[in-house]
């Protein structure tokens, strides 16, 4: 019998020894962390156990992640799990504290990959504190899933958690650096194009920045601009306050070649994800030193201030254009470039 | 972050917008551009809201998905009903026709493929052995690419059913239709440089209107819309280049000698206005060979165009704008068009829903 010990099999999803053999030699030796609880995931037990501090709010976010192609620049599907579930917490002004980690793998998948996949995802880990406390595989098919599925959920402490609802007239709203870089490095990299471009995706976990800039306080609401783009974050930052956002175009960071893709494909870049980038509404006295904390950063070196909370049009974002114009920038009806995160 | 440069300079933007706003006539004047491009960096980039008040600009029938009959649709429909494979550019798909989309076609089974260029659709038809026939829609921008096919010996089973048009045809019985009221044109760049601006002075000349070609940036918009309105002020009407960067006089001769070799004036129906003579392309009989109305049995159905509530032939007509009509944004949008407008990525209304192109209050 031939049996392929260098593709995923229906029997390492089956709860066997396969299973516990490819955990044991490719998962659990990269996932070396802290353990937030009693239990933890060396204990591979039913579930893990967290100790609950003695103030503060426990945050919860989850995420599935269906990127395609699984391999892109800039990372994979590994990393953008990982910094995906770190950032939804960041954004709230949560400490990570304990992650799971779920797979669905597609039959025949390389185990190597795997190993690549898994290795990126502990890497991205590696600036906070959090553990992967417990996990799941499950393997399907041949065709009855594209590749693999990553599933994470995350758990953080805030003291207080930091909502997307909180602007107030005569805020600030920032941006901690370019925009739509990882939507348009995602589909330049699709065989479909035939594009050759040095782009790549953003995609990093943002905890590290936003850690610096949470003690100066005067942070009103904060969101990740993934799917939907800076558009989408910025309407749903206007309506929950149900206030105006109003945007200077030209301050809003840009690389030339995300500005050249999206003139050639017709795509705004202001509608396409980001998975390394978050939008900060923060009171005017600390702007300017929320802006210099995130530029001191390396994953905030093009931090800007991009606009202004007004009272103009309660619940509308204004775009002011680079050449002098004004138009409103609507909620988009969905991200154009499918599969992204 | 450095910027590539664009011409959307805001300090020489802003001395045109002042030129403009010294130029501008005391009553009103609406000027009608008849390009889905212009109407996109109009809107996105909010030059409106640069303009003086009085000076009104509308996208007439500038996208060439929306002006294509309903009549075109349910041909092309039939054609694919006759077991030959269908090629169109991709917005075309979703257009009402009278009983079917060529999207609803294909999920009942028809073989309709999205393509780029009419090359593309003869490349299709020496790969396989059926009828491969390309939904020719566009302007004199398109026409040339889908003529030099035809002249260089195309496969047997390929033909074309034709719906091309000419905008300078149309842009006259724009003039002449009630309630357009149409103080200028801004001529679209694209077009013009195959067409020139003899066209123009020919098909409007004699309404002594201006017609300013103007470029697709930002300041190439802001200086023909000055063009228009000096002319305006200066009592004149002619044909005027405001895109000298990209359009000369006498256009391009080579590729408009590929349309005179190809094709003749015809009279053809224009979604919204109605049939205009001499407006569309039809082939000429040594080329009949390919005309896929011929090949295929294409019975004249009704071609309805009223769909309920939609004033998609409002706004083509630059009687209206997006958000005159009841059903924008509302149960019309990108994922959900009714009218044509919405359907097209060059329709006014899909512009103004995509780019928030609502006047500001």
């Amino acid at each position: 019998m031939n049996i392929e010990n260098d593709r995923i099999t229906p029997l390492h999803g089956a709860g066997g020894e396969m299973m516990g053999k490819l955990l044991a030699e490719h998962v659990l030796p990269k996932l070396k962390h802290g353990t937030p609880g009693r239990i933890d995931l060396t204990a591979m037990d039913d579930g893990a156990t967290i100790n609950l501090p003695s103030s503060g709010e426990l945050v919860m976010t989850t995420d599935s992640h269906v990127v395609k192609p699984i391999f892109f620049p800039g990372g994979n599907i590994g990393t953008l799990a990982a910094a995906g579930t770190l950032n939804d917490l960041a954004v709230m002004g949560a400490t990570p504290l304990a992650l799971s980690l779920a797979v669905v793998i597609e039959e025949d998948f390389p185990i190597a990959d795997i190993d690549r996949i898994v290795a990126s995802f502990a890497e991205t880990l590696e600036g906070s504190d959090a553990a992967v406390v417990c996990g799941d595989t499950k393997v399907m098919g041949r065709g009855e899933v594209d590749g693999i599925v990553i599933n994470t959920t995350g758990i953080g402490i805030a003291d207080p958690a930091i909502g997307d609802a909180g602007a107030q007239p005569g805020d600030r709203v920032l941006v901690t650096g370019s925009v739509g870089d990882h939507g348009m490095a995602l589909l330049a990299a699709r065989e479909e194009f035939q594009l050759e471009t040095e782009l790549v995706s953003d995609v990093a976990s943002i905890w590290p920045m936003i850690l610096k800039v949470l003690p100066l306080g005067g942070i009103h609401a904060m969101k990740d601009p993934t799917r939907g783009g800076l558009a989408a974050s910025l309407n749903e930052m206007a309506r929950k306050s149900k206030h105006c956002l109003e945007i200077e175009d030209a301050a809003i960071p840009l690389r030339p070649e995300v500005q050249g893709l999206s003139d050639l494909l017709g795509i705004s870049p202001l509608t396409v994800a980001n998975e390394g980038k978050a939008v900060l509404v923060v009171s005017p006295e600390v702007a300017d030193q929320v802006l210099k904390t995130l530029q001191a950063h390396p994953l905030g070196q093009d931090a800007a201030i991009i606009g202004t909370v007004t009272d103009a049009y309660p619940e509308r974002v204004i775009l002011c254009t680079e050449v002098g114009g004004r138009r409103f920038l609507d909620m988009p009806l969905g991200d154009p470039v499918p599969r992204i995160c | 972050m450095a910027r590539p440069f664009q011409l959307s300079d805001p300090k020489r933007a802003r001395q045109l917008a002042d030129a403009i706003a010294i130029l501008a006539p005391p009553t009103p004047v609406k000027i009608v551009h008849v390009c889905g491009t212009h109407e996109m960096a109009i809107t996105q980039h909010g030059l409106r809201r640069m303009l003086p008040e009085k000076v009104e600009v509308l996208e007439g029938p500038g996208c060439p998905v929306c002006v294509t009959p309903t009549a075109d649709i349910d041909a092309a429909v039939q054609i694919a009903e006759q077991d030959a494979i269908v090629c169109t550019f991709g917005d075309m798909t979703r257009v009402p026709g009278t009983r079917l989309t060529l999207e609803q076609a294909r999920s009942k089974g028809c073989d309709i493929r999205v393509v780029l260029s009419a090359s593309e659709a003869e490349k299709l038809a020496r790969e396989t052995g059926k009828q491969v026939v390309f939904f020719a829609v566009g302007f004199e921008t398109t026409t040339p690419m889908t003529a030099a096919v035809l002249l260089d010996d195309p496969s047997p089973n390929f033909s074309v059913l034709v719906s091309h048009k000419k905008i300078p045809e149309a842009m006259g019985v724009l003039l002449g239709l009630p309630g357009t009221n149409i103080g200028g044109y801004l001529a679209p760049g694209h077009v013009s440089t195959i067409l020139g601006l003899t066209p123009y002075q020919q098909h409007l000349g004699r309404f002594n209107i201006p017609v300013v070609v103007g470029g697709f940036e930002p300041l190439d918009i802001l200086y023909a819309i000055a063009l228009i309105l000096r002319q305006i002020r200066d009592g004149k009407g002619f044909a005027e280049n405001g895109y000298p960067r990209a359009v000369s006089d006498t256009g391009n001769e080579a590729a408009q000698a590929l349309i005179e070799m190809v094709f003749q004036s015809a009279e053809v129906g224009w979604r919204g206005i109605g049939n205009i003579p001499d407006s569309g392309m039809v082939l000429r009989p040594e080329y009949e060979q390919y005309d896929a109305r011929r090949r295929f049995d294409v019975c004249g159905e009704t071609g309805e165009e009223k769909i309920p509530g939609c004033r998609c032939a409002d706004v083509l007509t630059a009687r209206a704008v997006p958000a005159d009509c009841p059903l924008f944004g509302t149960r019309c949008t990108p994922l959900t068009p009714i009218g044509p407008c919405m359907v097209g990525t060059e329709g006014a209304c899909s512009i103004w829903f995509r780019y928030g192109g609502r006047e500001l209050p």
